[in-house]
């Protein structure tokens, strides 16, 4: 009777694990072997050529060779700046709309669905599983100058009589809004659907309005999906070209634009290269930065 | 004040004070906003693809497919017709499962060390899973190009495969970590103490536990690969043409309705798998 509880307890420090000790030693690093080479040959690799490709000149029917030509980034962003600044402003219009729409979503999903959870959480993902580019083409059809939204808009007066919606930001704002809103979707309701309903019940309790209680409660501790939410939209946004391209026009080009025709059509690879790198450098700033402010100001 | 009044008289009184319609109403639209406003979410969010189903029945009367013609099925009896675009769906479907097959296998290989291990360099691993998916696929795409130009590559089927093994590592290791992380460390001491070996622990406990989480990793990299434009875009070259990569080019060439007919193929295909995961998975935690 007593020697089942001891072995029970003894066992975890047992000869067992002692041989699992022994040869675990080198075990993970066998684990991670062919994934850990694969992302440093093919990510940490290409990111190094990336930078030395931003450093050469030539020409297209030379070849390029490496010259340390830091001039490359200063020439990008001279002509480069307005792409630049407005795939920014682009995507921090189109995170800002994705929270609006998702966060209600997600509230609702988390703690009005019941036994619907799941499979709501399905439905929210489904409209993305048709392809990028087919989902973007809806969109050019459903903001094309002879369909129902902009009959609606002119005749309401919102559009002129030959006001148009395709080739103008709005349109292309409304295709990145839409295009990622998975991604702002599911973190949000990953955060939500771990609070715990009876602090709202306590705030109300304490004559906090419904209002002061999700101001106070529910929204900081959301706070997580809120920053996992917000950058999983802003980041592949920023980087976008799709969206411009169906929906937008040259006036509206972003930087993805940029760096896929001087690479691809160009192949001036380059300025390219320094763009992308550029890029590459602004984003990974901002995601430290607002991981830093959200997670010392809002998440204590 | 004057509401609970009016309540307490009306539970005296036996003909009860009409409330005013609007009043109840209101109230009632006050609960259910946030529903509501789901609801409207939800709505937007299947419009397009509303869009697709419908123009894939469309009977274009140029090559594009923008406005409604009239109704058809030849698009779905014909969806072969378009030149190269079923080959493009095939060659998506076979990069596709060679890319979840082996970035499946290397994910869960890493997610088990993370979780289960303590090692010199884990930090370093975590950053290096994390960087990736903060990486704008603009910058993952062109670095690759730029990799592949300076080695001379020739790109296609190769360097596609190689991409979008790539990309879908990470998300299969945070995935699968996930769920190794929620697991109970002692359902598998239990089986050592009964005497199960390791590899017996790990094949008769540990594996099937941890399934559901290899099997989203997998469906989630499928999907990711399958639908990928912008990195496949930069190393794919001229000849190798996937799916999304037909759709771009059809968009400056003229758009065949047969498009909408894989998109509406590739939702429905797509809801029905993961309808039925999520209710299997809801049959099994309900056993």
């Amino acid at each position: 009777m007593t020697a089942a509880p001891t072995a029970r307890i003894a066992s975890p420090t047992g000869p067992a694990s002692v041989v699992r000790r022994k040869r675990g030693r080198f075990l993970p690093y066998w684990l991670l072997l062919p994934g850990l080479a694969w992302l440093i040959i093919f990510f940490v690799v290409p990111m190094v050529t990336l930078l030395t490709t931003s450093l050469q000149t030539g020409d297209p029917f030379n070849g390029y060779s490496l010259t340390w030509h830091w001039a490359n980034y200063s020439d990008a962003l001279r002509t480069y700046h307005a792409q630049l600044i407005r795939s920014f402003e682009y995507a921090a219009i189109a995170t800002v709309a994705a929270l609006l729409i998702a966060y209600p979503l997600a509230y609702a999903i988390a703690f009005k669905a019941g036994r619907w959870k799941n499979v709501l959480l399905v439905l929210v993902v489904a409209p993305f599983f048709t392809s990028f580019l087919v989902r973007t083409l809806a969109w050019e059809t459903i903001l094309s100058d002879n369909g129902f939204v902009v009959r609606v808009l002119r005749d309401v007066g919102l559009l002129g009589a030959n006001g148009r919606l395709l080739a103008t930001p709005v349109a292309v704002v409304c295709g990145l809004t839409y295009n990622f809103l998975p991604f702002m979707t599911l973190p949000l309701y990953a955060s939500l659907e771990k609070i715990d309903p009876r602090l709202v019940h306590a705030a109300n309790d304490l004559y906090a309005n419904s209002f002061t209680a999700f101001w106070k409660v529910t929204w900081p501790m959301s706070m997580p999906g809120v920053v996992g939410g917000t950058l999983l939209t802003f980041i592949p946004a920023a980087g976008d070209f799709v969206n411009v391209q169906f929906l937008g026009a040259p006036q509206q080009q972003m930087i993805g634009n940029v760096i896929q025709s001087r690479f691809l059509v160009a192949s001036d690879y380059p300025v390219a290269s320094s763009l992308s790198v550029m890029l590459m450098f602004l984003i990974l700033v901002l995601v430290v930065v607002y991981i830093r402010r959200a997670g010392t100001e809002e998440l204590v | 004040m004057a509401t609970a009044v009016a309540a307490a008289s009306s539970r005296v009184a036996k003909p009860p004070v009409k409330r005013p319609a609007g009043e109840a109403a209101w109230r009632w639209l006050r609960e259910h906003l946030v529903v509501i406003y789901a609801a409207l979410a939800l709505l937007y969010m299947f419009l397009p693809i509303f869009v697709v189903v419908m123009f894939s029945f469309n009977n274009p009367a140029g090559r594009y497919n923008f406005t409604w013609q009239g109704f058809t099925t030849k698009n779905w009896t014909n969806v072969c017709g378009v030149p190269g675009m079923c080959s493009a769906v095939t060659l998506s479907l076979k990069i596709g499962v060679l890319s979840t097959i082996l970035a499946t296998l290397f994910g869960t290989l890493i997610a088990f060390a993370i979780v289960r291990h303590r090692f010199y360099g884990r930090t370093a691993t975590n950053m290096l899973i994390f960087l990736p998916m903060a990486t704008p696929e603009v910058v993952m795409g062109s670095s690759l190009l730029a990799l592949f130009i300076n080695m001379n590559v020739s790109l296609g089927f190769t360097t596609i495969l190689v991409a979008h093994i790539l990309f879908n590592i990470s998300f299969v290791v945070v995935t699968v970590k996930a769920r190794l992380q929620g697991l109970d460390p002692r359902l598998e001491q239990a089986a050592m103490d009964l005497y199960a070996n390791e590899w017996q622990t790990f094949r008769r406990i540990t594996l099937p536990l941890v399934f559901p989480g290899i099997l989203a990793a997998a469906l989630l990299a499928f999907s990711l690969s399958f639908d990928d434009f912008i990195i496949t875009n930069f190393n794919a070259g001229s000849q190798t043409v996937t799916f999304p990569m037909f759709v771009w080019g059809a968009a400056q060439r003229g758009i065949p309705a047969q498009i909408n007919v894989i998109g509406t193929l590739m939702f429905t295909i797509a809801l029905v798998v993961t309808l039925a995961v999520t209710l299997a998975g809801r049959r099994r935690a309900h056993r």
